[in-house]
């Protein structure tokens, strides 16, 4: 049902955990459908120096949590809010249909976390 | 890496006696048992013999038994054919609402066709109040359905007594008894019931074969348009190599019952045991009395993780269990039942169920028990429901998650 790197980032997770001086957390989702996700951001000069993750939900938002930390892990904010939860379920070879919409909400999780950057720093 | 099968509640792998008698059926005995020559009287004997070793298990007469292709198609049948036969005295079906899909959505189809049904609530432990039965009965009641025991918690029902009122006030009784045939005794005399089913694949037989108990001179109405099949009762070439097949794994089921409920209750109550001593912060689902519950099944939750996640865990260990996780249906929903039951929603998402088998071993027990409480711990700390302050809370409204 799921791909190898799919898997691989869900027995594998990379940069599970908090960050203590976080300076932007974003969470998303809800318990009625099964995820929650939850993104932790140090930023530095606009860029992302790093991020971690802490995800209850199944295979698909765990490891599209994992991804998407890999993903932004050095990159500006700018170019972060332009990634997708499509690039992140492309990242992977790809999510089962059924859970591209309930459980491929980590770039929604790492925008949000952005957003709250953000705010932070107005 | 060993495989551990802890799944004999979704299917069981067929018995090798079993397969042993069902091969001639493929090879030399493969005659339509509707014919006249040679080639079908060889095989319509082995049909009515099937019917016995059926009919013994359940103590029915082998008259009443009549062979399906699924347990679906029996609940299906016996609702359905009921309302058709009885659409004279009344529109009103009873059932609970923590029936296996079969039940549910076949009550739900008919509602949206304007029949009314009553779909009972259940406790916290998924336990029914038969007051409730009695008080929703009128005088348009046709039908009672109820299962003899639930797939997801193993909670028995208190069958005989349902099959008492539904006596008292002579309306029609259907069980769904899929989960119980071969697990529990199961006695369709002592209980008063008129519609059993029974599955196949969930015995040891194999899947695409199931039948129903229909007690002498129930009206019902054709389900299945076609030929002459089964007294009449259900169209269609006999499903013969698996029809013989069902015959053999309910003589075993017979046989065996008193053996397998010591040896497989036994089993569970080491892994219930186990669980509950070694994994903090956990909940099980269904009626803490052993007693009521069928003696092969565990249902738990782990609070603040996903039972998806958790069974693809433990399937990197060989360890097959399921889920009543939304992700696990194939909806957006956690399991119906766990939603009846009030389960807290994330709780109802991390629900786990092991059902033990005749297969199952001491030594595949302790393996779950040693892989368990670490894979659990593991996906909690990357849970951000963990440790953040917040305790598992308690469901506040009582709502029944009703599929669809």
């Amino acid at each position: 049902m799921y791909t190898d790197k799919v898997m691989d980032h869900f027995t594998n997770p990379r940069n599970v955990g908090e960050i203590e001086d976080a300076n932007g957390v974003g969470e998303v989702g809800n318990a009625s459908c099964g995820d929650i996700m939850k993104i932790f951001l140090k930023v530095e000069d606009n860029i992302i120096q790093d991020v971690k993750f802490k995800t209850f939900g199944c295979g698909a938002a765990i490891a599209t949590s994992s991804m998407v930390t890999e993903m932004a892990i050095g990159k500006t904010i700018d170019e972060a809010l332009e990634l997708s939860n499509q690039a992140v379920a492309e990242a992977l070879d790809g999510l089962p249909a059924q859970k591209m919409h309930c459980s491929n909400l980590a770039a929604d999780a790492l925008h949000e976390a952005i957003k709250d950057y953000k705010e932070q720093n107005e | 890496m060993k495989q551990i099968y802890l799944d004999y509640n979704a299917t069981s792998p067929v018995r090798p006696e079993v397969l042993e008698v069902m091969l001639p059926f493929y090879k030399e005995q493969f005659g339509n048992p509707s014919s006249v020559h040679w080639a079908g009287r060889a095989v319509s004997g082995a049909l009515e013999k099937a019917r016995e070793q059926v009919a013994a298990l359940i103590n029915a007469s082998p008259a009443e038994i009549v062979f399906l292709s699924c347990g679906s198609e029996g609940d299906n049948m016996a609702i359905k054919g009921t309302l058709g036969a009885l659409k004279d005295k009344g529109n009103h079906i009873i059932t609970t609402a923590v029936e296996h899909p079969a039940v549910l959505e076949t009550c739900e189809a008919l509602e949206k066709e304007g029949y009314d049904v009553t779909f009972l609530p259940v406790d916290k432990n998924g336990t029914l109040d038969l007051a409730d039965l009695e008080k929703a009965i009128t005088d348009k009641t046709v039908l009672i359905s109820v299962m003899w025991a639930n797939n997801e918690t193993g909670n028995i029902y208190p069958i005989e007594e349902i099959g008492k009122i539904a006596r008292k006030y002579k309306i029609r009784f259907h069980t769904d008894a899929v989960q119980s045939v071969g697990k529990v005794p199961v006695d369709v005399q002592k209980a008063n019931v008129d519609l059993l089913v029974i599955s196949g694949h969930k015995i040891g037989a194999p899947k695409g074969v199931g039948a129903i108990y229909i007690r002498r001179g129930t009206r019902m109405t054709t389900f299945m348009h076609g030929g002459h099949q089964e007294r009449n009762r259900r169209a269609g070439t006999q499903n013969v190599a698996g029809i013989v097949g069902l015959g053999k794994a309910c003589e075993m089921a017979a046989a065996e019952l008193d053996d397998y409920y010591k040896r497989v209750r036994a089993l569970r109550d080491r892994l219930e045991d186990g669980v509950l001593s070694q994994v903090p912060d956990i909940k099980l689902n269904g009626t803490p009395d052993r007693e009521q519950r069928l003696p092969n099944t565990l249902n738990v939750s782990f609070a603040y993780i996903e039972g998806e996640s958790l069974l693809l865990n433990l399937d990197m260990f060989g360890i097959a269990a399921s889920s009543g996780s939304a992700c696990t249906s194939g909806s957006l929903e956690p399991s119906h039942v766990m939603g009846a039951m009030c389960v807290e929603v994330t709780l109802a998402h991390s629900s786990t169920r092991f059902s033990l088998g005749p297969e199952s071993t001491a030594e595949e027990v302790d393996k779950v028990l040693e892989v368990l409480p670490a894979t659990v711990q593991r996906l909690r700390e990357m849970s951000p429901l963990y440790n953040c302050g917040k305790t598992a809370e308690d469901c506040e409204t009582c709502e029944t998650v009703r599929r669809i």
